[in-house]
């Protein structure tokens, strides 16, 4: 293996740092609303620990903050994160995980990893962006999300302090770069509708279910692009 | 109890989804409408979230200083500012209204 110049090298560490910090940073809003949406600090650590899926956890805590059942924000949760699955099948080829590291390589497959490593040119470039971001975003997401809990919990009203809008602001801000294209924004559309209408009239936890699948069936039955423009 | 079967139960299902990426034989998955399936997804249940987050109470559809939050959330967004400025201005702008005595 060749390995790659000096100065690409630290380009790419300066990247997947600053994704890291930047990413690390709002781990204080969720584990701040995490807190105020009624799980202790040790689920709200635990999740970022074990779970560490910025999306996903955000959909677990605001079902259950909601008053809604467990097996609802699991559902939730869980459907937000299949995208992940479609990054390890991009990521096979570059990080070709063996033994633990699969294991390794797997917990640390979410979207930032995942878009420094395929942005880069040669392989050893990829693969190191894709540890550099991913260790990166994890120390930081974790304890960022530990300050956020410790201080969320000693907040009192977290109505005061605007910590529910906060978590009105952070699903936008991660739906907001999807909106590209007819589909994606008709399909948001939907499921704001679907949301809107159902929420005052069956159970907590079910609109959001409700939501994804109507999405979904628009999304199945949108006209195919022709070959070329996919984008 | 609830809240631990959710958080444990959500964190096993993410580290087997992200698991199956790897080990998923990739014809399955590459599929065009499955691929545009697994993009869209996440749209519907993010718009989803927003709504729920914004305007309810659990049973209830409101609107109160959240709502405004969002309208600054939002005109953020288009002015390009970060994900933490975003959340933080969302914040200030309900906390604020709140303050003044509204919503």
């Amino acid at each position: 293996m060749t390995a790659a110049p000096t100065d690409a090298r630290s380009a790419v560490v300066r990247q997947g740092l600053s994704v890291a910090v930047a990413t690390g940073l709002y781990g204080v809003s969720f584990g701040a609303l995490s807190v105020t949406s009624g799980l202790s600090v040790w689920q709200t650590c635990v999740l970022s620990l074990l779970l560490f899926s910025g999306g996903s956890q955000f959909a677990l805590i605001g079902v259950l903050g909601g008053g809604g059942t467990a097996g609802a924000a699991v559902a939730a949760s869980s459907l937000l994160g299949v995208r992940n699955a479609l990054y390890g099948l991009q990521l096979v080829p570059v990080m070709r995980p063996r033994g633990w590291r699969r294991a390794a390589v797997a917990q640390l497959t979410i979207d930032e990893s995942t878009a420094v490593a395929v942005a880069q040119s040669e392989p050893p470039l990829r693969r190191l962006g894709f540890w550099v971001t991913g260790l990166g975003v994890y120390v930081g997401w974790n304890l960022m999300t530990l300050v956020g809990a410790l201080a969320g919990n000693s907040l009192g009203d977290p109505k005061r302090f605007g910590l529910d809008a906060a978590a009105a602001a952070a699903f936008t801000g991660l739906l907001w770069p999807r909106l590209k294209g007819r589909e994606p924004v008709a399909i948001a559309v939907v499921g704001a509708l679907v949301t809107t209408v159902l929420v005052p009239v069956i159970p907590q936890g079910l609109p959001v279910i409700a939501a994804a699948a109507v999405g979904s069936l628009v999304a199945w039955c949108w006209p195919q692009p022709r070959t070329g423009d996919e984008a | 109890m609830t809240f631990w079967f959710a958080v444990l139960g959500a964190s096993a299902v993410a580290f087997a989804t992200k698991f199956a990426g790897y080990v998923v034989p990739p014809a399955a998955l590459e599929q065009p409408r499955v691929k545009r399936l697994t993009g869209m997804l996440p749209v519907a249940l993010l718009a989803s979230l927003v709504v729920l987050q914004t305007f309810s109470t659990g049973r209830d559809l409101v609107l109160d200083a959240r709502a405004a939050g969002l309208l600054v959330a939002v005109l953020a967004l288009v002015c390009r500012a970060p994900f933490i400025v975003v959340v933080v201005l969302a914040a200030g702008t309900a906390a604020g209204l709140r303050a003044l005595g509204w919503g």
